[in-house]
């Protein structure tokens, strides 16, 4: 094989690393892609799976009717519900309880759910500092529902045409 | 007051510690602005904005990270030799800072004006070694150790490259002092510096600056990719810090080296211009940025590359130009440009 004199060349002139150079700095002077995340957040989908919330009825009743399809067809198995009739005679749970911990964030809940009672809301932003406030019982779900209602009405209602 | 500081020891002692603080403190305060330049260059070559966080433009990052860094609990591995262990850091910084007493920053600017400046800079940079090889060996550890020989191999090689490159600007000046060095580039300005009748070996230093400081593409030591982090791995708070500083203070002082060998140190550029310490910094900022630059484009090189360009490519080259410069020096080739002592450089 005859000596590739041109490679050579391009080696001892440090051809590679010179183009190497000029690329990093036509890059340099490029605008950043950076998000400043506290600052800035990216747009989430309508069908963006955060944190769960019970909602109620614009009358304020409880839409759970505790037929606890949720708790059957979690695969993580991170949602624990007890029921029994109300003096009113209606169904409603006692006890709802979800595992932070161990939830996947599938969204099988709120596929399953027959009242739109249990959804997976827009927030991503429950860092706890303890285990412990993983936990969450039915009273924080509530608790959840009524402060992202206005979102979560929002995406329902923008994704319903494609379901 | 003129007789205590020149003539009583403590007075001596007194002026001596002042010098030394009066480098190696703005070295340490600029060292922090570095390592943020160097991060906010790494990070706009990839596209990200990099650390903007603490201080206008980010620009205290790294004194939140020296806080980290010191209040982080020291771990210490059970199987260690803990004096050596703790030796090992200390001897890597020290030794980076030592070098610096015979830079000149201006003209008589400096710690020691001794006439083998050039020969202490290699004595105290190949002590450097023992810092990593100690340090790796005292972690009694697998990653850490290989590290460290592949570190002893890398900057022993390299060190005779940069060696042979400097006796090229030896024999052109005809001294060893590092004062004696600028003045023989005085003249012309831009054009009588040494980077042009040594220009080849400019780039080699420059290179070779890269692997002797263990910097991206030559940082095999590190190399995280395969061995965690090298002789650093059982390192950690101020012992792990400690390594780092010095690794970028030797850096600094060899941007310094390349500023002062080739690039005229402090004089300016252009012969209207007055002389002056800010034309050393301007260099040496700008080396810098080639050094954080060659850190974001290029990847690591594999272990047998480097000791291919290392001994045959670098060490033959620069032989040759050693012979070839001591030829041009004796008979005065090129108007005396290689012989500067004879046209009273």
């Amino acid at each position: 094989m005859a000596f590739d004199y041109v490679r050579a060349a391009k080696y001892f002139v440090l051809w590679d690393f010179i183009t190497g150079f000029r690329l990093g700095l036509k890059y340099f002077f490029k605008p950043k892609y950076t998000v400043n995340y506290p600052y800035e957040k990216n747009p989430l989908s309508v069908r963006f799976r955060g944190e769960h919330a019970l909602r109620r009825y614009p009358n304020g009743e409880e839409r759970c009717i505790a037929c606890k399809l949720c708790e059957a067809i979690c695969p993580a198995q991170a949602i624990t519900i007890d029921a029994e009739p109300r003096d009113d005679g209606s169904r409603r749970t006692t006890r709802y309880d979800i595992d932070m911990t161990k939830c996947i964030y599938c969204g099988y809940c709120q596929e399953a759910c027959p009242v739109d009672a249990i959804v997976e809301g827009p927030n991503f932003e429950f860092a706890t500092e303890s285990r412990e406030e993983l936990f969450y019982d039915k009273q924080k779900l509530l608790d959840n529902g009524e402060r992202w209602e206005a979102e979560i009405a929002r995406n329902i209602e923008l994704d319903a045409p494609y379901r | 007051m003129y007789e205590f500081f020149t003539t009583t020891n403590l007075g001596i002692a007194l002026l001596i510690l002042g010098q030394v603080l009066l480098i190696v403190v703005p070295l340490l305060v600029a060292l922090a602005f570095l390592l943020w330049a160097d991060r906010k260059v790494w990070a706009a070559v990839q596209l990200r904005k990099g650390p903007n966080v603490v201080g206008a433009f980010g620009l205290l990052q790294s004194f939140a990270d020296f806080i980290k860094y010191v209040l982080k609990e020291i771990v210490v591995p059970a199987g260690a030799d803990k004096f050596v262990f703790f030796l090992a850091p200390m001897t890597s910084l020290v030794l980076a800072l030592v070098a610096w007493a015979v830079i000149p920053f201006n003209d008589g600017w400096v710690v020691a004006d001794i006439n083998v400046a050039i020969l202490f800079i290699f004595a105290v940079s190949s002590l450097e070694v023992y810092g990593v090889i100690m340090g790796g060996w005292a972690s009694n550890s697998k990653y850490p150790f290989l590290g460290s020989l592949r570190s002893a191999a890398q900057m022993i090689s390299y060190e005779v490259s940069i060696g042979l490159i400097i006796i090229g600007v030896i024999l052109s000046t005809g001294s060893m002092n590092l004062t004696a060095i600028v003045h023989a580039q005085e003249g012309a300005g831009l054009f009588s510096w040494y980077w042009i009748p040594h220009f080849p070996m400019v780039i080699l230093f420059i290179i070779s600056a890269h692997a002797e400081t263990n910097r991206p593409p030559f940082d095999l030591p590190e190399a995280e990719s395969e061995l965690v982090a090298g002789y650093q791995v059982e390192y950690s708070s101020t012992p792990f810090l400690l390594y780092m500083i010095g690794e970028y203070v030797a850096i600094t002082l060899m941007t310094a080296l390349i500023s002062i060998l080739f690039f005229g140190g402090w004089l300016s550029p252009i012969p209207g211009l007055p002389d002056g310490i800010l034309w050393l910094f301007l260099k040496m900022a700008f080396f810098w940025f080639v050094f954080m630059m060659t850190k974001s484009v290029v990847p690591r090189y594999r272990y047998d590359q480097l000791m291919r360009i290392g001994w045959k490519v670098f060490l033959p080259l620069s032989l040759a130009w050693v012979v070839l410069v001591a030829f041009f020096a004796q008979y005065g080739a090129f108007w005396g440009t290689y012989a500067r002592w004879t046209t009273g450089g």
